[in-house]
């Protein structure tokens, strides 16, 4: 099985290695290592937001207001610092990773201690989170002469020739790797997903880690609400509209399993990689934007049925049949 | 001999008393309501203005009977509003070639149940959790609605295939509205008066003790989307003829609001439980919070915080009672 995960994670290694060099035959320039650093540093938030939402599908459940946190905890941070100029940036960073966290803990309680299911929850807090940027910010928007200079160029700053924003998802991957490796917490959420009345039998409290889970994901999804609003310069109602679809497309496209219990992080950054190798490539190679769409779902589609295959072969054989009907 | 009869039968009286009680609860919500909304606005009992405020639900209400049944059989379908688009996209194309209503719906619903069809195919014969299908191929149907329209608009639509969206079939009685109480009718019936419909349930409650009973569970759950896809497309049909028009962002967030319907109506995201009556309340509550806060003035993102607490409060409550319920026996 082990090989088969590992196999599976080269396989998509290969797809975007042989995408991008498609790419580089019509477009020679995007090969170039700064361009590459670019479509990187282009696609780390995505990367921060499809690990923290790896954690949510792990333990069976799924968070659909990832984006919504981020529109809210980035204008949040957004009007602070236009209100506040002096405040230094890192408090509001501080601030804003504090408030998703908090928007994170209200899903995770709702569905550890109400029971109810993660998809009912998340999609209200979605709608309601998104209208709460309205209320705070009456439909108008922040403008990149309101922000402080620091607020806006921190995350464009280099370091050893890498942009912040990139650093951060490094920093993000390297801690999530060992978390989901190494920590305790992090095994336990795997095995609470695998299979989660085996997990209650050995002492794991499948509701605290969906609640842990969840917390995570909002606490990344305020973080990246400061780094979203701070590189585009802007906030307003609509920031990262339909975006919380791109970030399970990456987790699903990284071979993370939607009935939980499998997923890695090497797999979740690789999908989050592809998505952003395709967004970056389509337009240097012509194709109108229009066709973005449709693109990405096409490859959520394929992945989806190549995932299928090679889950497949692991089930258990005596109930194959059946337990195939019990999605 | 008595107790064995008796046994199977007993969770079937619980059940369906606690559904009883989950739809009188919607029903003085709802009462609730209307009682609120003319009392906040003298305009709100008008029977035409009652009758122009079922205009802004009844397509969702629609495709929500079938999804409800979808949802029952412990599936979902993210797609739907997607559907809904790429079926307008197809009518606008055959209405460009000046054919007459009848064809350009026959497109519409043909383009509907081919989505449905492809949804169903991928759900059950390669065996992929329907949540992940329908998010690939909600982005895939749309985004080829995109790729067709870009930012054009079609509008070549004849004269007499308005009445679909904007005709009345007697008074202040619209085409739309009373093809919506047929379908519930029908619905209802499908659901709670025939074997597929019993089916539905059983495969929702459990779908490995179906497949040993003997059902079919991977061609029943191929009907039910393709039956999803179908109504899609009817869906579109009146929505493109009441706007008269066709873009590639029509529909666009219906999926949401539709669930949230489906969901209030009392019907189990995990599947197995649920009826059509509850879904018909739910749908006219959803329908006259938005119009009453609409009559005040209230604009549509906050209406939209206060659904998504309905949706979350309205199921959180009956936990929350049973818990507190559990909690005094105990010393």
């Amino acid at each position: 099985m082990k090989t088969l995960l590992q196999n599976r994670e080269v396989l998509l290694a290969v797809l975007i290695i042989v995408l991008a060099l498609m790419v580089g035959l019509v477009m020679p320039d995007f090969l170039l290592p700064s361009n590459l650093l670019a479509v990187y540093n282009d696609t780390s938030i995505l990367i921060i937001l499809a690990l923290g939402q790896m954690l949510v599908i792990l333990t069976r459940c799924i968070d659909l207001s990832v984006a919504a946190n981020l529109a809210l905890t980035g204008m949040v941070v957004a009007m602070l610092n236009s209100a506040y100029p002096d405040v230094a940036v890192p408090v509001l960073v501080l601030a804003g990773a504090l408030l998703g966290l908090i928007l994170g803990m209200i899903n995770g309680a709702l569905v550890w201690k109400l029971g109810i299911p993660a998809i009912v929850v998340t999609l209200g807090t979605m709608s309601i989170y998104r209208g709460i940027v309205f209320l705070l910010s009456d439909g108008a928007w922040v403008n990149a002469h309101e922000m402080s200079a620091a607020f806006v160029s921190i995350p464009r700053s280099e370091l050893l020739g890498i942009p912040v924003l990139a650093w951060v998802s490094v920093i993000v991957i390297v801690l999530m790797a060992h978390f989901t490796r190494h920590r305790r917490l992090g095994r336990e959420i795997y095995a609470a997903g695998n299979n989660p009345t085996a997990a209650f039998y050995t002492g794991i409290q499948v509701g605290r880690l969906q609640f842990v889970a969840f917390s995570i994901s909002g606490l990344l999804a305020g973080l990246c609400g400061y780094l979203w609003v701070s590189r585009y310069a802007v906030a307003y109602v609509d920031v990262a509209a339909g975006f919380e679809l791109q970030v399970i497309a990456a987790c699903v496209i990284g071979g993370v399993s939607i009935m939980g219990g499998i997923g890695t992080v090497q797999g979740c950054v690789l999908g989050a990689l592809f998505l952003g190798v395709i967004n970056n490539a389509l337009p240097v190679i012509g194709v109108s934007p229009f066709w973005q769409m449709a693109v990405s779902g096409a490859v959520i589609v394929i992945a989806v049925i190549a995932n299928a295959k090679s889950e497949r072969k692991t089930g258990r054989i005596i109930l194959k049949k059946a337990a195939l009907q019990t999605h | 001999m008595e107790k064995l009869m008796h046994k199977p039968l007993l969770p079937r009286v619980s059940l369906s008393y606690r559904l009883l009680s989950w739809e009188f609860f919607l029903l003085l919500i709802t009462a609730a309501v209307f009682v609120i909304n003319s009392l906040a606005s003298p305009y709100f009992l008008d029977p035409w203005n009652l009758s122009d405020a079922t205009f802004n639900f009844v397509e969702k209400a629609i495709v929500a009977l079938p999804v409800a049944m979808l949802i029952i059989s412990r599936e979902i379908d993210l797609s739907i509003a997607s559907i809904i688009a790429l079926a307008s996209v197809a009518m606008g194309f055959v209405a460009q070639t000046g054919a007459g209503s009848s064809l350009i719906m026959l497109a519409g619903l043909g383009v509907g149940l081919l989505c449905g069809l492809i949804n169903g195919l991928l759900v059950t014969r390669f065996e992929i959790p329907s949540i992940v299908v329908t998010i690939g191929t909600m982005s895939l149907f749309r985004g080829i609605s995109y790729i067709l329209l870009g930012d054009t608009v079609m509008k070549d639509y004849p004269q007499d295939f308005a009445y679909f969206g904007q005709g009345y079939v007697y008074a202040m009685f619209s085409f739309e509205f009373v093809l919506f109480l047929v379908l519930a009718l029908l619905f209802y019936g499908l659901l709670h008066k025939t074997n597929f419909g019993r089916r539905t349930y059983a495969i929702g409650n459990n779908p490995v003790a179906a497949f040993y009973s003997g059902i079919n569970v991977a061609r029943h759950r191929l009907i039910l989307f393709v039956l999803v896809g179908l109504v899609c497309g009817l869906a579109a049909v009146l929505l493109t003829s009441r706007l008269g028009s066709t873009r590639p962002t029509i529909a666009l967030g219906w999926e949401l609001s539709i669930i949230t319907m489906v969901v209030l109506g009392g019907v189990n995201i995990m599947g197995g439980s649920g009826t059509i009556a509850g879904v018909f309340i739910a749908v006219f509550l959803m329908g006259l919070v938005t119009f009453g806060l609409g009559l005040i003035n209230v604009p549509g993102i906050v209406m939209s915080i206060i659904i998504g607490g309905m949706l979350i409060g309205v199921i959180a409550t009956p936990v929350l009672l049973k818990k507190f319920r559990n909690r005094k026996p105990a010393p």
